[in-house]
């Protein structure tokens, strides 16, 4: 019985979605699509599909490392604004200022460019075992990445810190929790529960800002789609097919968030 | 695209300029760590920064400035068309037909998925390639488009789409009372726009709006990837032709910086005149 209902649920709320303009619009863009398809020129795509493969991959794998690693940041950086006393509150205020008021591109060309142009100069950093990772552009990709993450999650988190209840937090001290005890149990999670929704769009808005590492030689798959358009001369193929996938990361990244979401019981605080 | 910078980084002394040269010499005599940190960080000696950064043609100071102005243009610019698109999309997200609102959310949702750059390179190709199209078929000439136009209206239509969404909620936050006082009093929908709508959604959209003009300052810095001459390419330049990367990069930093904390200072005056005769937020709370 509940399975019939909800499969007329179902049927009711598509019939409502699926307006006859809306069959026109999605008929029109299927049209586009068509067209885009048969009269643009595709032929490249056996030649570069395993290279894009790759770009892809690389690009994920990029996103998730320096979201992971910012949000490590993050939860110290939140937590020394929200609570931290003057010392420890300021220069992460400092810290959360600078990387909100200056352009990711300027951070990522000041590491790669500035801070890698001085390191060749100094024999003991050539000899040392980082050297052959400081000679490669990705590792200062990943850290413009972090650290640009770190500071705009780093004030959500304040304000998922600050947000929390006093009484909950001395609720928790009641029981006899250690402080240590008290921040992982209570604190963190209500803070990250409150920081969730926000979580979403900074890493789409993070996912977007990928591409900007094949401005350093970083062959994503933003530094393919450029090779392609260099090496065919087609303007458009290859910039609509980068549009495209980009659209479904996202989409993919939001569907999984909101699936994170609903799992999480909303009433807090 | 930048294949070259390691070669040049790894580039015997003689291309560098004189001053590192003379610095490099100076620095072997150095012995303690932390005076070799102190070498490092300041690439170029104080009195080279200086020689660097001076406002007049041997130094890059002023080629930086004239790149700071182009990018305040382009964000001005790009804001306002921005604001002009984002209210013509609240309207017709809220009081449009229904074949409107679903392009307008077709247009926020792929404009917003979509990173920036890719945005930018596809229309600043597309935009230009029509506008030429156009004129062929029409019998004109072919233009070049400005680079200041391009940049103005890429960033303006991607603007445009985060601030339909913005406009949309502050408009949704008036109270429905003022609204409905309005149509009693027989106002047009122009006038009621003008009259009230626009002045009570003010205080709501302000947050959001700045945030924008925030953003949009800093995705001026991606124009440099189409060659648009303003900060981040002057200071791409600059550094190119000096090696004297860091300071340069820095000083642009530095640049971004002030511009975004100048900014925040006149939002914080807007702000409170926008919610003047309002509860103060800290009340409210």
């Amino acid at each position: 019985m509940a399975n019939e209902a909800a499969i007329i649920n179902v049927v009711a709320r598509t019939s409502l979605w699926l307006q006859p303009h809306r069959i026109v619009l999605i008929l029109i863009a299927l049209g586009l699509v068509l067209s885009a398809a048969f009269f643009m020129r595709w032929d490249w795509l056996p030649q570069y599909y395993e290279m894009g493969l790759i770009g892809i991959w690389r690009s994920l794998w990029i996103l998730a490392v320096t979201c992971v690693l910012g949000f490590l940041l993050a939860v110290p950086l939140g937590l020394a604004q929200a609570a931290g006393s003057f010392w420890f509150a300021a220069p992460a205020k400092v810290f959360c200022t600078v990387i909100r008021g200056t352009p990711l591109l300027i951070q990522l060309w000041l590491l790669y460019y500035g801070l890698g142009s001085l390191f060749p100069q100094y024999p003991w950093i050539r000899e040392s075992w980082m050297w052959p990772y400081l000679r490669q552009a990705w590792p200062y990709g990943v850290l413009a990445l972090t650290l640009s993450f770190a500071g705009y999650e780093g004030e959500v988190m304040r304000g998922a810190f600050a947000g929390v209840p006093k009484g909950q937090l001395e609720a928790a001290r009641a029981f006899g929790m250690s402080r240590w005890k008290a921040f992982r149990r209570i604190w963190l999670p209500q803070a990250i529960y409150r920081a969730l929704p926000t979580l979403t769009g900074e890493t789409v808005l993070q996912l977007k800002s990928t591409p900007l590492v094949a401005t350093i030689s970083v062959i994503d798959i933003f530094a393919v789609s450029s090779k392609v358009r260099q090496d065919t001369y087609l303007t458009y193929e290859p910039l609509l097919l980068l549009a495209l996938i980009y659209m479904m990361i996202t989409g993919i990244l939001v569907f999984a968030f909101s699936r994170i979401e609903a799992r999480i019981p909303n009433k807090i605080g | 695209m930048s294949g070259g910078a390691w070669r040049q980084r790894h580039a015997p002394c003689s291309i560098f300029p004189r001053h590192v040269c003379r610095r490099r010499s100076r620095r072997r005599l150095a012995s303690t760590s932390g005076a070799t940190l102190i070498d490092a960080l300041l690439s170029a000696s104080a009195a080279g920064i200086t020689e660097l950064l001076s406002p007049y043609p041997p130094g890059w100071g002023g080629a930086l400035l004239v790149g700071l102005l182009h990018s305040i243009e382009i964000a001005l610019g790009a804001t306002c068309l921005g604001l002009l698109i984002g209210t013509g999309g609240a309207y017709g997200k809220l009081y449009g037909g229904p074949v409107v609102r679903d392009l307008l959310a077709v247009y926020t949702t792929i404009v917003r998925a979509v990173p920036e750059l890719v945005l930018i390179l596809l229309l600043y190709y597309a935009g230009t390639d029509l506008i030429n199209q156009a004129l062929t078929a029409m019998g004109y000439q072919r233009v070049d488009v400005s680079g200041l136009a391009a940049g103005i209206a890429v960033l303006g239509f991607v603007q445009g789409a985060y601030s339909t969404e913005v406009i949309r909620g502050a408009i949704l936050a008036i109270p429905q009372g003022q609204i409905e006082a309005a149509r009693a009093y027989g106002m047009s929908p122009g006038l009621m726009l003008r009259r009230i709508t626009l002045p009570s959604m003010l205080p709501f959209a302000i947050p959001g709006l700045a945030n924008l003009w925030l953003i949009a300052t800093k995705d001026t810095a991606l124009l440099a990837v189409v060659g648009f001459y303003e900060l981040a390419l002057a200071t791409r330049q600059a550094a190119g032709v000096t090696k004297a990367y860091f300071t340069f990069f820095f000083a642009a930093g530095v640049l971004y910086l002030l511009l975004s904390l100048v900014s925040n200072l006149i939002i914080g005056r807007v702000e409170a005149w926008s919610r003047r005769g309002m509860p103060s937020l800290k009340e409210a709370r």
